[in-house]
């Protein structure tokens, strides 16, 4: 929707100012695009479907209607600007814009990691602040006791623990 | 129609030493285990039938158009020049436009499609005054 509001105002700064639609996305409807009417045939910009149930324009100024006059008759006295108009106020985009795409992506991955980061600091502060001291049984003095007592206890002797300690030698295999 | 412009691609020497590409094409838009298969021309003439009738409305032509569209195919010129006949009789210059903007769209990767409908359409665009997209410059962003 902002693609094609910055680039309706930015054809209205050029050739079609007097005849194209005024008010862009306002223009067909007459109130605020928030409260779309659902329950009468919208206009819809869609690549599967060339002609929409409605035009995009409904309320047409003077100009426009003179231009609408003008259309019964041959199309050949119609100027460019004007045939440009009229496709204007039948169809919001042509198929190129319907076919643009915008950069938001690279938005949304920008936010994505940004907030990934943030939560890695708040994770990081937690670390720091929240967590307490973590038990004196994982302290290497302990854990070398308790691998000693391990080692004579002959814990899981076959595939395990055990099997890779070198009673001979009286070192890791 | 041109549905198996792919296989122009894959088959490769077919339609490239023609003046105009030719693209046959079997297959009917609908596949039966039973019941006849309508043939190309059969197809493209109901859709010239229904474009041609005289006091078609926009209802109908909106329809038309949306529904061929959805088809897995390119249309005939033949088929297009009755659609854009009818633009005509229903005074709408913005649809002729737009057909003509779909089946450029329709024609995908086969560039070579859109270029060979605007020259069999010429006569026509000129007859009733019809600006290509491109003329009026709606082809670019």
């Amino acid at each position: 929707m902002l693609t094609s509001r910055a680039l309706i105002r930015g054809l209205q700064s050029g050739l079609w100012r007097g005849v194209s639609s005024t008010s862009a996305l306002q223009a067909g409807h007459g109130k605020a695009v928030d409260m779309m009417d659902c329950t009468v045939p919208q206009y819809n910009n869609r690549l599967d479907t060339p002609l929409p149930d409605v035009p995009f324009v409904t309320i047409l100024d003077a100009g426009q209607e003179k231009l609408k006059e003008k259309e019964k008759g041959p199309w050949s006295s119609l100027s460019k600007e004007e045939k440009l108009a009229l496709y204007r106020m039948n169809f919001e985009l042509t198929y190129p814009e319907m076919r643009k795409g915008s950069h938001e992506w690279k938005t949304v991955v920008a936010g994505m990691l940004f907030f990934l980061g943030f939560s890695g600091l708040l994770v990081w502060w937690q670390r720091i602040y929240v967590f307490g001291d973590v038990p004196h049984t994982l302290s290497p003095e302990w854990v070398e006791k308790q691998t000693q007592r391990m080692i004579d206890m002959r814990v899981n002797p076959v595939d395990g623990f055990t099997s890779k300690w070198d009673y001979e030698k009286k070192q890791w295999k | 129609m041109f549905r198996s412009a792919a296989r122009l691609t894959c088959s490769g020497v077919r339609g490239l030493t023609r003046s105009r590409p030719q693209y046959t094409a079997p297959l009917a838009a609908r596949s039966y285990s039973h019941g006849k298969q309508e043939t190309d021309e059969e197809f493209d003439a109901r859709w010239i039938t229904y474009f041609n009738k005289p006091d078609i409305d926009a209802w109908e032509l909106r329809k038309g158009m949306n529904t061929l569209i959805g088809y897995d195919l390119v249309p005939e010129p033949k088929i297009l020049e009755a659609a854009l006949r009818a633009c005509r009789r229903l005074d709408d210059l913005a649809s002729a436009i737009r057909i003509l903007e779909a089946v450029k769209d329709k024609s995908g990767p086969h560039k070579e499609i859109y270029p060979f409908l605007i020259q069999e359409l010429r006569p026509t665009l000129t007859e009733l005054g019809i600006s290509t997209p491109e003329e009026l410059g709606i082809d670019k962003v």
